[in-house]
This record gives structure tokens, sequence and C-alpha cells, in this order.
């Protein structure tokens, strides 16, 4: 007991600090991952070879832009971004610094998702909207994103647990966070029990927000 | 991958007013067929005309009002699982600009006259197929179409809610003056609303006239199997019928014949 109060005392305000500062780099960089990955994963769907319209070019560049986003690990992507990452936001260290390379890790991703959950959506129910008159922009924002949203929000949930572990990397510019605690305390000064506080916290933020990405996707589906 | 014709060598000419039937076989090409009607397929060749107006070249803004002025309704319903009824009904009309109160009262008189107005509020998945289908008919009529295109309609539904349906077309038909035209494989179905039938065949017409008279004198081989086909699956379904209730534990296969 007394060990948990003086343990607390000494490195509460750090730890604090370090769920906020991931919260924050995983939230806004989440944010911004699908600001460019909406886009990214429509133009996919609409121009795929039996989509609205049909475009062999853009499809093939577009998914190639995708895979070779994907295939660059992070860490490499940080550090190759750095000078992207300054001219953007300004500096780039802290956590500004760290949620640009984020973003542009994530959103990728986030289009090879959101185009999957496009995907799921009944082909009927596409041919309905044309028989009505739909233009493919509101056949896109009325059948696609409206019909596949439950879909979406488990998307979310999922880029949102993904960059949740990408962060840890973000302590190398110096972006803080718990994963930077974690390998900063526990990998390099071997002080273990700032280490374990630090990976319960973790474990405890990403069950947190799967069951409320869960639970939110559960409520927003109206297929019983 | 060589040249198929889905269809090929079709002419039809359909009447203000009629229920005309488009029967054949699965993959006679009839889906393909009521298609070419909203341009949801484009011909290759030949003309459409709708009050003497050719659609096939239409593009654009014009390609939609067209397809707005025509209402469909599917085999599968395709009622937007994510929308309430209402909101399913009102979606052909939020497509055009118009006030929301208005397209929602619009929405409101239609439910009230396929007879689920009480399931306003209710999603497509707390209803049964026949509801589903009353929405999807009160959606397809939403923009007040002078034609209304049906495929496969009923094939999901049991008989007794086939009937209620097929009441509620024909009802459509002569109170709204509505020109429908209905696919289906089923013969059943086309002697019980259509006032003329096409039997169609590997993508080709062959055969049309008024319901009654295809069936008493069919002119084609096709039409004389589909009208076989139709005679053995009911008397088999009715043999299978009686010999249970009669009482026969025999282990009789049940099924369609085919």
């Amino acid at each position: 007991m007394e060990f948990l109060t003086s343990f607390f005392e000494q490195y509460g305000l750090l730890l604090a600090q370090g769920c906020w500062d991931t919260i924050v780099m995983t939230g806004v960089a989440t944010f911004f991952a699908y600001v460019l990955g909406v886009p990214i994963g429509v133009a996919l769907i609409v121009t795929a070879p039996n989509g609205l319209k049909p475009h062999a070019g853009i499809n093939a560049v577009l998914g190639w832009i995708v895979n070779i986003g994907r295939s660059i690990p992070f860490i490499i992507l940080l550090v190759a971004l750095i000078p992207f990452t300054r001219w953007i936001v300004g500096t780039s260290l802290g956590v500004p610094g760290a949620i640009v390379p984020l973003v542009i890790a994530a959103a990728p991703f986030v289009g090879r998702m959101v185009e999957q959950s496009l995907a799921e959506v009944d082909s009927g129910l596409v041919e309905a909207a044309q028989s009505f008159g739909a233009s493919v922009w509101q056949i896109v924002v009325k059948v696609f994103l409206r019909e596949s949203l439950p879909s979406l929000i488990r998307g979310v949930s999922i880029t949102f647990i993904t960059l949740f572990g990408y962060s840890a990397m973000a302590g190398t510019v110096g972006a803080g966070g718990l994963g930077d605690i974690a390998i900063r305390y526990g990998y390099q000064r071997y002080q273990d029990d700032v280490m374990v506080a630090a990976v319960l916290l973790c474990i405890v933020l990403v069950q947190i927000f799967q069951s409320a990405g869960d639970i939110t996707a559960r409520k927003v589906d109206k297929r019983k | 991958m060589g040249r198929h014709h889905a269809l090929r060598d079709v002419s039809l000419s359909i009447n203000d007013g009629d229920i005309f039937g488009i029967i054949g076989a699965s993959g006679a090409g009839k889906s393909t067929l009521v298609r070419c009607i909203n341009l949801l397929e484009r011909p290759t060749s030949g003309s459409i005309t709708i009050d003497g107006n050719e659609i096939t070249h239409l593009d654009g803004k014009d390609l939609l009002d067209l397809r707005a002025s025509i209402g469909m309704i599917f085999q599968n319903f395709s009622l937007f699982q994510q929308r309430t009824v209402l909101q399913n009904v009102t979606f052909p009309l939020e497509l055009r600009k118009g006030k929301r109160e208005d397209a929602e009262a619009r929405a409101l008189e239609l439910l009230e006259m396929v007879g689920i107005e009480d399931k306003a509020n209710r999603y497509p998945s707390e209803l049964s197929g026949g509801q589903q289908q009353r929405v999807a008919i009160a959606r397809a009529l939403a923009n007040r179409p002078k034609i209304m295109l049906c495929d496969e309609a009923t094939s999901a539904l049991d008989t007794r809610t086939t009937v209620s349906i097929l009441e509620l077309l024909q009802n459509i038909n002569k109170t709204l003056g509505v020109t429908m035209v209905v696919i289906t494989h089923s013969l059943a179905v086309a002697q019980r609303i259509c006032n003329r039938v096409a039997v169609i065949d590997e993508g080709k017409i062959v055969e049309e006239g008024n319901t009654a008279e295809v069936f008493a004198n069919p002119q084609s081989d096709v039409t004389r199997e589909l009208i076989m086909h139709d005679m053995l699956s009911s008397s088999s379904a009715s043999f299978f019928e009686a010999a249970k209730a009669a009482g026969y534990s025999a282990p009789v296969v049940e099924g369609e014949v085919k």
C-alpha cells in the first residue's frame, strides 16, 4: 500500500501526462487519417471494375499508392517524413511532430478498411438507388456510407487501436505518451515498475476504446 | 471471351395501362430486358421509346430523370437496412430537391395506401417479407411514376403473401393507371394479374399475346414446356399434400420438380 502511494506520488503525474499525450496523438491522427482515407476508400470502390464509374487507371494507381504506403515500416516513415512534418506543423518534435507521420501511415490503411466496409454493401441496394435516379455522389453518400456505417465505426476503433500501438514509436521524436514511457523507463533504465504501470494503462485504454467502438456500432446498426 | 448476346431481336410493345408479363426460365434474359426499360442496362443496338421519346441515348441528368420517372421493385425488396420504413419511402424524393415535410407527408400517404402506415418508424429488419415488399412498392410509387417494373417481386414470398401483393399491384394499376411490367418465372403469377404476356427464351421473344390466349393455345415449344412444368410442380405438390393428409408416412421427397 505504502509502495503504491509513494509510486503514484513519484510517477502519477508522468503517467497521467502519458495517457493524455497518447490519447491526443492517437485521436487527432485517427481523425485526419479518415479525412484522407475515406476519399481513398470511396475512390477505390467507385473506380473498381464493377463500380459506378469503372476506371482501371485511377484504380490501379490508387491501389499502388495504398500498398506502398502500407509496406513502409512506421519507424522509417517517421524519420523520412521529418522535413515534410516540419513543413506542415512547423516542428518535427513532440505530439504535433508525431501526428503527421501517424496520419500518413494510417491513411492508406484506412483507405483499405473503408473500401472493405463499402464493398459489404448489398449491390441490390446500389441498383435500387440507381433505379430511382440517384447520381453517383448520392449513391456514395446515401447508400454506401450510410448503409455501411456500423462497419465503418468498427473500422474506426481498429484504426484507433493500431495507431495507439504505432504511437509508442513516436517517442523517437520526443512525442511522449505511454509507449514512450514504457520504453524509456523500462527498457532503457530498468525501472520495471513504471514500465508495468504504463503497459497496464495501455491495456485498459485499448479495452475501453474497443468496447466503446463495439457498443456504438451495435447501437447504430438497425439490422438485427 | 466471345461475344454473347444476352438479348437479341427483341421487339415488344407495351400499352398504357397494361400489366405486361415477361415470363421465362431463369437465365432467359428477363431481368436484362426489364433493365433496358430504365437503362440500368444499355442495349448495344436497337431503340426503346417511351411515350414516343427515344430513350436509348439519354445521358447525364436526362438519364437520372428518366429513371426517377419509372418505379421499380425487386425480388429481395432491396430496402435500405439503416433507414426506417418512412425514410425508405422518402428516399426517391430526397434525391430531388424538395421540402422534407412534403416528402414525409407523401410517404405517409403511400404507406397508408399499401396498408402499413403503422410501421412507418420501424426498420426493414423488423418486418415480414410481405410487409417489406409493401414498403418497396410505396417507395417505387413515391415519384408518381407512370411505369412500374416488377422484377420477380413475389418470388421470395409464400403463396398467401404472393396473392396479397399481386392484389395490391393490380389495385395500383387500376386506381393509379400505372403501367406494369412484371418479370416472373411463375405462370401462376402471370395468369393471375397480366393482361398480356411475352415468353422469352435464350434472349429471344418466342411468343407474345393476350394472357388467356397464350396459355390456352401456346404456339411455341418453350411455352408448352413452361406450362408442363407448372402443371407438374403444382400437381405433384398437391399429391404430396394429399398423401400427407391421408396419413402416409412413406419417405416422400418434397421439393420442386425441375
